[in-house]
This record gives structure tokens, C-alpha cells and sequence, in this order.
């Protein structure tokens, strides 16, 4: 007689805690073949607005670590993520209806993306900053620094796992914490990531993960005062020029979205694109 | 003035030092009075002083300030080689600047070494100051200048030597070795006691011009300490150099010691003169000093008892701008006087 | 006499050669504007200087054609040492004409000569010179090897700096290799078009500079004209939040510099003498007509009362009249629309409890006149601590710690610029970290280079102008490349490549 198993409950990651929804409400996911699988978070506005409060009072902290300090912070997420392999692949398997080879190709990628990415911690500044030589006696430096929260619309399609994983981890690089909105039918693995980022050293808040529906929750991000980016890659199929006017309301950064399989493909403009150049001027005096 | 100001006004040079550092003028209260004091920027500094530089003055501003600046110049002759003759003829200058126009103002004073204060006197005769405000000062360089290195009993003979011989103004340098190894309180007592030795036999004092030697000094804070230092011991004027090593005046350092005795003003309600000395030679020049002093402490400083140019060939330079005010063309070397 | 009235030193006007009329400089000729043309007064004296061609959208619609037939056919085909010698070139004539272009910048716009004369003119000149070296190292631009330009760049400034902000805009737009239509502000069109004469003299090709004049509506015509490939702006938040809606959608790349309420923040052992000039420098800079504008000025407390003393002793030494008077530190206010939004805001900033205080000055009848004025006894509440007021006008507020210093500076949504004041290094550099503002100034302020990237955080804008960063802005990187999934070897070189690739690994890790 075989065991009966113990299914988990999806819940959204916020502030480093799991709660439901705070409006109770769950949606149905099924498999690629059609049959129920969760029922995950159904994440509200005021869900969305608890994870920008989160990622803001996390921001202090992270964007002040030493970039050696957020690289093994990221690395630690691969490690950790390696341990959970046959998670994830299970759970893509069942999601995406793809092939174990497939997804564990999947998995395999979303793993090097973040040493890829957690490497760049203590390097980009020096890539992307510069001293300046300006004509008279001042020390001129331009450093990039984090913009601040960063909201994520994740790819809706391709690897669930690795859509999530391409978007959220270069915003992390520099600093900046975020919220983001999960692939809304298959968020198995976002909810998965969540758990194993409470359990790695990434402070509670610097990722908070919605799931639900991207269409509820992007508009009030975009226009959110609070959140200084916000990345559509994943946005493509809503009125997204819509939330680009949103975002204009503050001067909120924006990224237009991507489609296809290479959207947010691993970049250094990436890390880059959720930063702030800053250049600082001192006088320069002997005497 | 305001209370504090008055309260202040009673004491006396020593009385006022002790309130101001809070105790005796010894090595470490003075080095927490003076490093308390803000610090200074060098390259502000030297913006503002750049751009003091750029007021244009024209048309009758540039005739009165011409004018002002000859008012205000210490005609100097330092050198080894100087003699009577080159004393006396100093005195000629003085006196008759520009031969060709007796309406041109005279000098403030000629400054000479302590040995040529009896020629000079003598050169001036009738004209010579002699405590009146009227007529040209002689001052004497002392306290072994220009390196200051020499015993405290001969720097005070020297000075007692050119008061008594008719100095109207003693020009001391302060010991550069003392101050950048951090004895203030040594200082500090050397101003003093030159202070004291200005004394005249009626009781009044030659007034004393403290020469800091900027150069020697170094940095911005260093010169803006030593000011505060001389000021607190007593000095009647800042000056900035001997003129035997340059840098001498610069404008940065003469506007960081105009600030100073802005600041004491503001503290004590009074006034301490300013004398940059040495490589001022253009009108000019000399006018971006006028400029700075006027838009620094003001224009009541623009005189003689409060600020003074040590220079010589400012003189003649000034004088061919003065012709070529008047004359509506340019002047040349043949038609000033040399001294 | 007082000596410190100074006789009038006036520039003379004899170096220029005005016309009286303008046209818009479309193709390289100046060609009649179709709408109805408009005058352009001295600000100082309301009196009319020339009469300005105004762009109606057809007019705009030609000049981002003639744009971008010199983009296709001559601009983009050039090579970068040839564009880089048209804007040396470009840079000599400045240098040349500069006495010239000085006098003019302060006749239409009011700022004091010694102003246009010592900064802006000069600063043309090298922002010219600065990128035109670029013109042929674009491989090290930071955006990877051979990036190319985006095409026809739409280009709008403000009134604060004409001539300035058009150097910003077109010297990096030429050296990456893209061609412009500039508009500059109403009120001060003249410099710009005394720059199209520069632009003739210099034999560059018709049409990769074209400059239309006119209103609000041409440059919004400019901005969403669908021809054009990047939008960049100088101006205020509330018209950069406008351009940020109208591009939405597109792919126009936007560069935005807009207001700013800096912070300028002075600790009880800052250099006293240079902060106070800072300060003064900081707000009364080109009447405050500066985006950057050190305009709360945030004093420890502790020292708060001798800093006021010594900065109303400073200020009374300031000479506000004739700009073209050579001793003028304060001209005139640009227009009569912003002098009234200066008085508005000032008014306000008395009734909510601020203590006004200007030194005794007496403004000209004629002209747009407001007295360099501080407010103390402000709170971070009022209103004139937290409107960009664009003008002569301090608000002065007190802090106790550098943490309450910088939490002040911080709290606004604006982020374009900031000043810290103080002896101390390592306190500088803390405080420098966590300000949120793109430029920090420490013991100076109001310092600008063609090498210094410039550019806001938050609501005043995004996008960088002026060194490197400033040149990327124009820059695309080389196509297909941000398509690569597969391993890639990096080039040799080590410039920075802002698009380097992951090298995505397929083969399983040892279990």
C-alpha cells in the first residue's frame, strides 16, 4: 500500500515570511496535462503594497552590505538551489509538461545564472564607474549605485524557474530588493525559490514573491511612489504601454518587455539598468 | 559693538588672551585655541580670491583707487647694499612721488633696515610722522630679519635700537622654527616682549607689524593660526612676508588674514591692520588687493592705520597709470623717478 | 565716493552682430518658420532684441526629415575621426567667437556677463572639445565593441543655461554619430541660433544639426514626432513626467534632467569661509536658475547663527544689477512667468512662518528683478523646502546629527544634487554614500565638466549627461549580440562592455 503523500501549501513570500494572501484568496494550478496540482496565493494589491514595504525597509541593510558580502550571499543561493535539484525538476516537470532532460537543463542554467550574476557583485562598479579627469583641482569619481525597489513582472513563458530567476537576479547584484510578480500559471518554482531564499543568508525582504495574477498587480506597482523600477520584461502580454505611463507618474525606471526565449538573457546592462550613477566632487588642496 | 564686544574692549591685550584661551598663553591651550578655529579650504580659497580678481574697476573707481594705493604703500629698500645715499633718496620718493604733479598723494611710510632708521628720520625731516597723523611713518624690519634666528635679548635689542633712533613702526618676523614645531607659547611670548619693547621713553608704543613669512608657514591653516596667534599677543598688523623668499604676498593668503581680522573684529570690535608684502609690482595687482580688502572688511579698512602695501616698484607702476589716467596715453620708465 | 560702488564696467555690445529676425535652421539654412513669429527681449530692460521664427509641426516634420536624410545618407556613413574633427572644429569656433556669444547669452537670458563670459562660454567649448575625441573610440564608450548610433535625436533645453545645455545635447549626440533637432526655450532662443552660424562657418553637413524655435507645442510636436529615435529633455519634473508618458509604448530612448532641491549640508567643522561662499554660490549662482541649486541649505544647529550672520554680511556684498556689467553678481530673473512664480512661492514661504530676510538692494525699474533673499526658521514641511522655487531664494534649516542630516536631505522626491561641508574625510565619504542624489558636490558646489557625468536620482530625472555615461546615452549596442545564449568569448580588450554574456553552462554539475 503506497504512502499517502503530503501535499504542500503555496503561499507568497513576504518580508521573509510565508502568509497567504491577506484577502484569502488561492487560484487553482494544474498541471501541463490538466490536473490540479495547488492551490497557490491569489496575492492582492495589498499583498503587493505589504512586499514594497518589505522591500524598502530591507534596503538599508543590502544595499549596504559589502558587494563581497552580497556575492557570496547570492552564491549561497546556487548552492542551496543545487541541493534542491530534483524539487525543482519535479516540480517544472509537472508544471511545463517538459522532459526531466529539459528540466533539469532548466534548473542547471537558473543554478549558473546566479553564480554568474553573484560573481559581478564586487566587479560591476569598477565596470561601470570611472574616476573622471576634470580641468581643475578636484578628485571626481562616478560610482553606480542600487536605484532602489525594484518590481518584476517575471516572464510569463518559457522555464518558470529560470524566467524568474534571469529577472530577479541581476536587480540583486547592485543592491537594490524587489518584489516580484511570479509566472501566474506556473509559479511552483517561485514559491519553491521563496523557500529556499528564507533558508540561504538573503535577508528577509529583499525578495518578497507574488503570486497570482501579474494583470491585478502591475498597475499598482507601477504607479506605487514607493518603488523606483519597475522591470516588464514579463509584461508583454498586458496593456503594458499603460503601465509605462503609470511609472511616469514618479519618474519610476523602466524596462520595456521581452519576448521569447532569450528575455532577460544574462547581461551586465542588466545589473547596470537598476542602478544610479552618482559623481562626487572634492576639492583637491596641498596647502 | 555689540556686549560681548564691549566686555571685551576693557580688557587688555594679556586679559584678553587669558578669557579668550580659556588660561595662560602656554603651548597646549594656545594649540587647542588655534586648531579650534575652522579650518580653510585651499581651493575655495583660492576661487574666491580668483574671483575677487575679476571686479573690473574703471574710470574714476580706478583714479581713486591709484590714488589709495600710493597712500597705503611702505616704500622699501632691504637690501645688504642699502646706504645712506639709497636711504635718502628713498626718502626723495617718498616724498615727491611723481615730480610732475604736485597733487599726487604721498607714500605711508618708508621701511628700512634698524641701522638706517637715523638717515631716514633725518631724510624726512619736517615730513617725518613722528606720532602725528600727518607726514610719512618710517619703519624699521627687526628681531634679526629676515630668519628671526637669533636670541631674544639681540631680537629685543634691535627693536629698542630703531624705536628710540625714531621708528615709528617695527616690522618683527616671527619665530617660523617655533611655530611649525608647535611652541605657540614661545610664540606668543616673543610678540609680547617685542610689544613691550616698542615702548617709547613717554610711554607710547611704536605700532607693531607681525611678519608671518606665509611662505615659510606653508599651508592656509598655518597662516590663519599664526594670525590668530599674532593677534592674540598683541601685533597691530599682520603682515604676510619678508619679501626675501617667495612665495611672498599672494592674494589667497592676504584675503585667509583679511578674514581673520574681520573675525577678531567680530569678536573684540577691534581693528588689526593687514600688510601683504613683497611681489606686488602692477597696479593691477594692487587694485585686486583693494578689491578683496574693501569687499572683505570693508572700505574703512582702506586706510593707512589698517592696511599697507610692502613694495617698491609697485610705486612706479602705479604712478604710470596714474600719467596715463590723466594724459589719455601710455606712460614709460623715463618719465617716473627710480629712488 | 564709495569705492565698492565701482564705476560701470559695461561689456560692450560692439561684437555683435544680431539680426532682426531669425529664422529656424533647418538643412543647413535658416529658412522662415510657418507659425507666427515671436519676440525675444533683455530680460534686464524688457527691450526687444530680434524677432524669432516660430515652429509649427510641419516646420517639425521638415526638420526631423532633413534629420534624418543627413543621418542616412552622410552622418551615419562618416567616420568617427571625420565627425570628431567637425566637432573640434566646432569647439574652435566657439573658442573664437566666444566674447561674442558670451554677450548675447547675457542680453537674451539676463545672467551677469561674468558668468557667460567664465563659465557657460567657456564650458561650450570644452564640452565640444571632450567629446569630440570621442567621435572615434566608441569601442570604449562602455557599451561594448562597435555600438552604433540610434538615429535622429529630438533634443529640447531650458532657458537657465541656452547655450550650456545645448553643448550637453548635440556634442555627444555628433560623436556617437546620431543627428539632432534641438529646440531651445522660448525665452531664449538667440545663443542657439548664433551656434546654426557656427555650425555654417564650421561647413558641417546640412541637416545633422537643425535647430527649430518656437513654444511649448514645438517642442511637444519634437518630442512625439514618430521619426525620431531618442528624446532628450532639460527641463522640469512636471514636463519630463509628461515626456515620460508620451514616449511610453515606444522605443525612443529618454534622457531626462529635470528639478532638483538640493541639499547643501553644513557641519560645525566645515571650512566656515569656503562653505559660506559655497552657500552663496550654491543658491545665488545665476539667479538660481540652476536645476542643481543648492537650495536648502541644512546647518548644525550648533553653528547655525554665526553661519547666518556671516552669509547675510556675504550677501550684502552682492551686486545685483546691468548683467552686462562686468561687476554684476546678480542679474536679472530670465522671464516675467517665472519672476511671478518666485514672488508666488516666496509669499507663501512667509506665511507659513519662514523669516525672510535680502540685504538692501535696489532692483532697476525696468526688467525682472528679485533680490537674492533667504528664509530662516524653516521647517522641512513648508513649501519653499520642498518646491523647486528656480530663483534666488535660501531656505535655511537646521540639523543635529548627520544622521538628521542626511535623512532631511534625502526627504524629497527630487535627487539631482547635493553639498556636504566639513573637515572631515571619512565623514564625507559616509555622508556622500548615502545621499540619494546624482551629483555630490563636498567643500564646493555648482563645479561642472564635460568628463562628470550629470544626472538625477529619483524625480529629477534618469539618464546621465557629460563624461562616458553621457556618451552611452546615444550609443545602441552592436545588434544580435544581447541575443546570444550560448558561450561567448569575451574580446580581449578591457573595456567595459556593458552587454558581456553569461557563459550559460548545459553540462551537469559533478553530484
Amino acid at each position: 500500500m503506497t504512502r499517502l503523500a503530503v501535499p504542500k501549501t503555496y503561499k507568497l513570500y513576504i518580508g521573509g515570511k510565508f502568509p497567504r494572501s491577506e484577502s484569502g484568496r488561492v487560484y487553482e494550478i494544474r498541471s501541463h496535462g490538466g490536473d490540479f496540482l495547488a492551490n497557490a496565493a491569489q496575492a492582492s494589491r495589498k499583498d503587493a503594497r505589504d512586499a514594497v514595504v518589505a522591500a524598502r525597509s530591507a534596503l538599508g541593510s543590502w544595499a549596504g552590505a559589502t558587494a563581497y558580502n552580497r556575492g557570496q550571499v547570492l552564491y549561497r543561493i546556487a548552492e542551496l538551489l543545487e541541493g534542491r535539484r530534483v524539487q525543482f525538476i519535479d516540480e517544472i516537470v509537472q508544471t511545463e509538461g517538459v522532459t526531466t532532460a529539459a528540466a533539469s537543463a532548466q534548473v542547471d542554467e537558473a543554478i549558473d545564472r546566479w553564480v554568474w550574476y553573484a560573481g559581478w557583485a564586487d566587479k560591476y562598479v569598477q565596470v561601470a564607474g570611472n574616476a573622471n579627469p576634470v580641468s581643475g583641482p578636484y578628485f571626481n569619481i562616478s560610482v553606480p549605485e542600487p536605484t532602489g525597489v525594484v518590481a518584476i513582472i517575471a516572464p510569463q513563458s518559457g522555464g518558470s524557474l529560470l524566467g524568474l530567476v534571469s529577472a530577479v537576479a541581476p536587480a540583486l547584484v547592485a543592491g537594490n530588493t524587489v518584489v516580484v510578480v511570479a509566472n501566474e500559471t506556473m509559479p511552483l518554482s517561485a514559491v519553491s525559490l521563496g523557500e529556499v531564499l528564507a533558508t540561504s543568508d538573503v535577508p528577509g525582504g529583499v525578495v518578497n514573491i507574488l503570486t497570482g495574477s501579474p494583470a491585478e498587480m502591475a498597475p499598482w506597482l507601477a504607479s506605487h511612489a514607493d518603488v523606483n523600477a519597475i522591470d516588464l520584461v514579463g509584461a508583454g502580454d498586458l496593456d503594458w504601454v499603460h503601465l509605462q505611463i503609470d511609472a511616469a507618474e514618479t519618474l519610476t525606471r523602466v524596462l520595456q518587455p521581452e519576448n521569447g526565449p532569450d528575455a532577460a538573457s544574462p547581461s551586465l546592462a542588466r545589473i547596470v539598468a537598476f542602478t544610479e550613477t552618482k559623481t562626487i566632487w572634492h576639492t583637491k588642496g596641498l596647502i | 559693538m555689540t556686549s560681548s564686544q564691549l566686555a571685551m574692549a576693557q580688557l587688555n591685550t594679556g586679559e584678553r588672551a587669558l578669557a579668550l584661551l580659556g588660561g595662560e598663553a602656554t603651548d597646549a591651550n594656545l594649540r587647542r585655541y588655534l586648531h579650534g578655529i575652522p579650518g580653510i579650504d585651499a581651493v575655495g580659497l583660492e576661487q574666491r580670491a580668483a574671483d575677487l580678481g575679476t571686479r573690473s574697476v574703471k574710470t574714476s573707481s580706478k583714479k581713486w583707487a591709484l590714488d589709495k594705493i600710493i597712500s597705503l604703500i611702505d616704500l622699501t629698500t632691504l637690501e645688504g647694499a642699502d646706504t645712506p645715499g639709497k636711504v635718502r633718496s628713498l626718502v626723495g620718493k617718498a616724498l615727491t612721488p611723481d615730480p610732475g604733479d604736485p597733487a599726487c598723494p604721498r607714500v605711508a611710510a618708508v621701511c628700512v633696515y634698524g641701522d638706517l632708521v637715523p638717515i631716514a628720520v633725518q631724510a624726512l625731516g619736517s615730513s617725518h610722522a613722528a606720532g602725528t597723523a600727518t607726514g610719512i611713518n618710517v619703519a624699521a624690519v627687526a628681531t634679526a630679519f629676515p630668519s628671526g634666528r637669533a636670541s631674544l635679548a639681540v631680537k629685543l635689542a634691535d627693536v629698542g635700537d630703531a624705536v628710540t633712533a625714531g621708528a615709528d613702526e617695527i616690522d618683527m618676523v616671527i619665530d617660523r622654527g617655533a611655530f611649525l614645531s608647535g611652541r605657540f607659547g614661545q610664540v606668543y611670548d616673543e610678540i609680547v616682549a617685542v610689544k613691550e619693547a616698542c615702548k617709547r621713553a613717554d610711554g607710547s608704543y611704536a605700532h607693531l607689524k607681525v611678519i608671518l613669512e606665509t611662505g615659510e608657514l606653508n599651508t592656509y591653516d598655518n597662516v590663519r593660526r599664526a594670525s590668530w596667534l599674532a593677534i592674540l599677543a598683541g601685533g597691530d598688523f599682520i603682515k604676510t612676508s619678508t619679501g626675501k623668499m617667495a612665495p611672498a604676498a599672494t592674494l589667497p593668503v592676504t584675503l585667509s588674514m583679511l578674514e581673520v581680522v574681520r573675525d577678531w573684529k567680530r569678536l573684540t570690535g577691534a581693528r588689526v591692520g593687514v600688510k601683504p608684502a613683497g611681489g606686488i609690482r602692477t597696479s593691477k595687482d594692487a587694485i585686486k588687493y583693494i578689491v578683496t580688502v574693501a569687499e572683505t572688511v570693508g572700505e574703512e579698512w582702506l586706510t593707512p592705520s589698517l592696511f599697507r602695501f610692502g613694495a617698491s616698484s609697485l610705486l612706479n607702476d602705479v604712478l604710470m597709470q596714474r600719467q596715463k589716467m590723466t594724459t589719455g596715453h601710455y606712460s614709460g620708465p623715463d618719465y617716473v623717478t627710480i629712488d | 565716493m564709495s569705492f565698492l560702488d565701482y564705476a560701470p564696467a559695461p561689456e560692450s555690445q560692439a561684437v555683435l552682430n544680431l539680426r532682426s529676425d531669425y529664422g529656424l535652421f533647418i538643412n543647413g539654412e535658416f529658412v522662415a518658420g510657418r507659425g507666427v513669429p515671436f519676440q525675444t527681449i533683455n530680460p534686464a530692460t524688457e527691450k526687444p532684441i530680434a524677432m524669432i521664427a516660430h515652429a509649427n509641426t510641419a516646420d517639425v516634420d521638415t526638420a526631423v526629415a532633413a534629420a534624418r536624410r543627413a543621418y542616412d545618407r552622410t552622418w551615419s556613413k562618416l567616420s568617427g575621426s571625420d565627425r570628431g574633427k567637425y566637432l573640434f572644429r566646432i569647439a574652435r569656433l566657439v573658442q573664437e567667437r566666444a566674447r561674442e556669444l558670451a554677450v548675447a547669452e547675457t542680453l537674451d537670458n539676463g545672467k551677469p556677463i561674468k558668468e557667460s563670459r567664465d563659465v557657460d562660454v567657456p564650458l561650450v567649448a570644452a564640452w565640444f572639445f571632450y567629446y569630440a575625441g570621442w567621435a572615434d573610440k566608441l569601442d570604449h564608450a562602455g557599451v561594448g565593441p562597435t555600438p552604433s548610433s540610434r538615429g535622429v535625436a529630438a533634443q529640447v533645453i531650458p532657458w537657465n543655461f541656452p547655450l550650456l545645455m545645448l553643448a550637453w545635447k548635440i556634442a555627444p549626440a555628433l560623436a556617437a554619430g546620431n543627428t539632432v533637432v534641438l529646440k531651445p526655450a522660448e525665452t531664449t532662443s538667440l545663443t542657439a541660433l548664433l551656434f546654426a552660424e557656427i555650425l555654417q562657418q564650421a561647413d558641417l553637413p546640412a541637416g545633422v544639426v537643425n535647430i527649430v524655435t518656437g513654444g511649448r507645442e514645438t517642442g511637444q510636436a519634437l518630442v512625439g514626432h514618430p521619426d525620431v529615435n531618442l528624446v532628450a529633455f532639460t527641463g522640469s519634473t512636471g514636463a519630463g513626467r509628461a515626456i515620460a508618458r508620451s514616449v511610453a509604448g515606444t522605443d525612443k530612448k529618454v534622457i531626462l534632467e529635470l528639478g532638483g532641491k538640493a541639499a547643501n549640508i553644513v557641519f560645525d567643522d566645515a571650512p566656515i569661509d569656503q562653505a559660506v561662499e559655497g552657500i552663496v554660490n550654491g543658491i545665488f549662482f545665476n539667479q538660481g536658475h540652476v536645476c542643481c541649486a543648492g537650495s536648502r541649505l541644512l546647518v548644525q544647529e550648533s553653528i547655525h547663527d554665526d553661519v547666518i550672520d556671516r552669509l547675510k554680511q556675504r550677501l550684502s556684498t552682492l551686486r545685483l544689477g546691468d548683467p552686462l556689467d562686468k561687476n554684476t553678481d546678480i542679474g536679472a530673473i530670465n522671464s516675467a512667468d517665472q519672476l511671478r512664480r518666485i514672488r508666488e512661492l516666496t509669499e507663501i514661504g512667509e506665511q507659513e512662518g519662514g523669516e525672510r530676510w535680502s540685504p538692501a538692494c535696489v532692483l532697476p525699474d525696468s526688467g525682472f528683478w528679485f533680490a537674492p533673499t533667504i528664509f530662516t526658521n524653516v521647517s522641512t514641511s513648508h513649501r519653499i523646502a520642498r518646491d523647486e522655487v528656480f530663483g534666488p531664494v535660501l531656505s535655511v534649516l537646521t540639523f543635529r546629527t548627520p544622521a538628521e542630516a542626511i535623512a532631511k536631505a534625502n526627504n524629497t522626491p527630487y535627487g539631482l544634487s547635493a553639498g556636504i561641508w566639513t573637515e572631515k574625510g571619512s565623514r564625507i565619504l559616509a555622508v556622500a554614500d548615502k545621499l540619494r542624489a546624482g551629483v555630490i558636490w563636498a567643500n564646493t558646489f555648482n563645479r561642472f565638466d564635460p568628463a562628470s557625468p550629470f544626472g538625477g536620482y529619483k524625480e529629477s530625472g534618469y539618464g546621465r549627461e557629460g563624461g562616458r555615461h553621457g556618451l552611452a546615452a546615444y550609443l545602441k549596442p552592436a545588434a544580435g549580440r544581447s541575443a546570444a545564449r550560448t558561450v561567448t568569448t569575451a574580446p580581449a580588450e578591457s573595456s567595459p562592455e556593458l552587454d558581456a554574456k553569461a557563459p550559460v553552462s548545459r553540462k551537469k554539475a559533478a553530484k
